[in-house]
């Protein structure tokens, strides 16, 4: 029962996230879509990466640009354990393949840890980009570990399950990254609130300080990028069991950034925001890449407007809001954001119309393809849509300015009321104290 | 009177010298301070008072000379290493974890006098005996009903008080504070100076101040130090009559 009450948020994520692939299941043909469970198997994999990222960036304020040499050795020490039990070397169920990237991880992130933790601030973030393309590079260079340009391919049905899966199913394997994530995410979790966890975000807050409580920060950061690494070589593990190929893209810079990115965009202050930002990375990835070409320009604005704007994240965003909520005043915004939401629309349609425009003139009509817009092919030569385009940009955006300017009043006014109720009480607390010092005195 | 009790002082530094490139700051200094005394270090702006206390906890290397804690060199020891001797500091400008909150930031400070090292399977919220040394401690320093709150948002005063905490909570027998009371009202400074003569009770406290009135209501004895050198330690009755004392610092002060 108080495991229920304590954690019914995990619970209820659990049952969203299993219901959630029904959604799309195709009844006439009895199955699922294999799109859908591959994104969101792909979103899991890479929350558990973000996660595994936050632990440096966010817990021990340790800014890394070669995240992603811990995902992919992770990835092709797990690769070569399976292909190890297929060839009869060993046994492993299915099931611990994660496990055995996880260690990968654990001991490749000491080794380069070692390396890198010397540093600290701008000499630690060069030095982990340094590492990225030098792994990177070897990558294409051992093909015996590697297996060069083209990977290394796995088959997953290994028939070593414990519970008698076959895991040729990508429902099958869905289930295990769930799992996995979940695993993954409570460890991560718990993981902030013990010595080393805490002692992070000292050496995050004040190197120095940290020496003189006892704590070598230099061991404190080199053991939480081995665990940081341990945690990505499970994301690689299952990143292998998804795809059943594991090539050097998983040791690449481009990786490196998804993390970052999704951290960024979600936030690095609360636990959970680098899997909002995971989320969103992931569905513009995976998503908006089958929709338009100039996917990855939204994710670098998204990016750049996230941290121009709002350096929290969307967790931040989020929280933002708490003091008015606890005031129990939200309903108060409701109107403000109604009012904002049609010129923010306008906004962006504007926006991403221009940008579909540009990208079908040029790179659209490269490939032979027509802009259509509900079944209209629309010319991108001729003015029209481009006067729109502008039209709905400029004017959505005047408009966004007067609106924003209504929504800072509300808002400020009621974090004003809101810091004034807080004060009170904490006034009011104050009050046994002031009368234990007149009593000593 | 309690030469005879320590075997080994607590703090010895002999012949210790310390130069900035070609700019010596510390000339030539002995110091040798026994277990249990509060000592207090004075001397005018730029006298190398900091200096000092950096080189005794190994925030910066010595130039020449030898220093040593409970009798052992601290030579070749990191400043965490002189810290697990049982030396702890303070900082004269204010060093704390702001954004952790004022109860870890305590706790942060027992890690290591409890045993926890790295460890990373304990979960601090179920370590009971450190949970509640960290709350003793809190209530001590009249900072537990800023207990949850985040250690930057604090006031100044209290930022000090955190900042003896801090310093104090891991039991170090030598205790360092640079300039506890610098930029206290009166009434914070009355309360800092009886905080500090409680958390040093049976300790050597070795304290940096330039407030007279703490000084001489808290030291056993007086180390006066002009330009990198030694001019006068002893008591403070006797550091008062002291003339050279008074031509180089205290006369100052006067006129």
């Amino acid at each position: 029962m108080t495991l229920l009450r304590r954690h019914w948020p995990w619970l209820l994520a659990i049952v969203i996230l299993l219901a959630f692939p029904f959604l799309f299941y195709d009844w006439s043909k009895g199955r699922h879509s294999g799109f859908v469970l591959t994104l969101m198997s792909e979103i899991g994999v890479m929350a558990i990466f973000a996660l595994s990222y936050n632990m440096l960036m966010g817990q021990a304020g340790l800014l890394s640009f070669g995240h992603a040499v811990l995902l992919g050795m992770g990835a092709y020490c797990a690769a070569h354990v399976v292909l190890l039990v297929k060839a009869g070397s060993f046994w492993l169920p299915t099931e611990l393949v994660p496990l055995a990237g996880g260690l990968g991880g654990l001991f490749f992130g000491y080794v380069f840890g070692w390396l890198v933790t010397k540093q600290r601030a701008t000499a630690f973030a060069m030095i982990t980009m340094g590492l990225g393309e030098l792994v990177s590079a070897a990558a294409l260079m051992f093909m015996g570990f590697f297996g060069g340009e083209g990977g290394i391919p796995i088959d997953r049905v290994m028939d070593t399950s414990l519970v008698g899966v076959k895991y040729s199913s990508p429902w099958q394997v869905y289930c295990l990254v769930l799992v996995w994530a979940f695993i993954a995410a409570i460890l991560m979790r718990l993981q902030t609130q013990t010595p080393l966890g805490s002692m992070a975000n000292a050496t995050r807050d004040n190197f120095e300080r940290a020496q003189f409580v006892g704590y070598d920060p230099r061991m404190v950061r080199l053991y939480q990028f081995a665990l940081a690494g341990f945690f990505a070589g499970i994301a690689g593990g299952l990143y292998v069991l998804i795809y059943e190929i594991v090539t050097f893209d998983t040791v690449s810079a481009a990786k490196s950034a998804n993390a970052l990115l999704a951290v960024y965009i979600g936030g690095a202050g609360g636990f959970f925001g680098p899997i909002l930002g995971t989320i969103v990375v992931v569905l513009l990835q995976s998503g908006v890449s089958l929709l338009s070409n100039a996917w990855l320009l939204y994710v670098g604005v998204l990016f750049i407007v996230m941290v121009m704007y709002a350096p929290g994240g969307l967790i931040g965003l989020i929280f933002m809001h708490m003091p008015i909520w606890r005031a129990g005043r939200m309903r108060e915004l409701l109107l403000p954001y109604a009012r904002a939401f049609p010129p923010a629309l306008l906004v962006l349609l504007g926006f991403v119309l221009m940008v579909e425009l540009a990208s079908f003139t040029t790179i659209g009509a490269a490939q032979g393809k027509k802009f259509s817009i509900a079944g209209h092919t629309i010319d991108t030569t001729t003015p029209m849509p481009w006067v729109i385009a502008i039209a709905a940009l400029v004017l959505g955006g005047l408009w966004l300015r007067r609106e924003a300017r209504g929504f800072r009043e509300r808002w400020d006014a009621l974090m004003e009321g809101a810091k004034v109720a807080s004060a009170k009480t904490s006034a009011d607390a104050k009050i046994p104290l002031g009368k234990a010092q007149e009593a000593m005195s | 009177m309690n030469a005879d009790v320590a075997s080994a002082p607590a703090v010895e530094l002999r012949e210790v010298h310390k130069n900035f490139g070609r700019t010596e700051i510390i000339r030539g200094v002995n110091l040798s301070i026994p277990r249990g005394e509060r000592h207090a270090i004075i001397g005018p702006n730029g006298a190398g008072k900091t200096t000092l206390f950096n080189l005794i906890s190994g925030r910066f290397p010595i130039s020449s000379g030898s220093i040593t804690v409970n009798g052992r060199s601290t030579a070749d020891l990191a400043p965490q290493e002189i810290n697990r001797l049982g030396l702890s500091r303070s900082f004269q400008i204010t060093s704390i974890f702001p954004r952790m909150s004022v109860f870890e930031n305590i706790r942060c400070g027992l890690l290591w006098s409890h045993g926890y090292g790295y460890s990373f399977w304990n979960l601090l919220g179920r370590q009971k005996a450190l949970n509640d040394a960290a709350d003793q401690l809190l209530e001590r320093l009249k900072l537990s009903d800023r207990r949850d709150l985040q250690a930057g948002l604090l006031s100044y005063a209290e930022q000090r008080a955190l900042e003896i905490g801090i310093t104090i909570a891991g039991g170090a027998e030598i205790i360092l504070l640079d300039e506890p009371t610098a930029g206290m009202s009166h009434s914070e400074t009355e309360s800092a100076v009886a905080l500090i003569r409680s958390v040093s009770e049976g300790k050597t406290l070795i304290m940096v101040e330039h407030d007279m009135s703490v000084v001489f209501g808290i030291a056993d004895r007086i180390t006066v130090l002009v330009y990198g050198e030694v001019i006068a330690s002893d008591a403070p009755t006797a550091i008062r009559g002291n003339a050279a004392v008074q031509e180089a610092y205290l006369g100052t002060v006067a006129a």
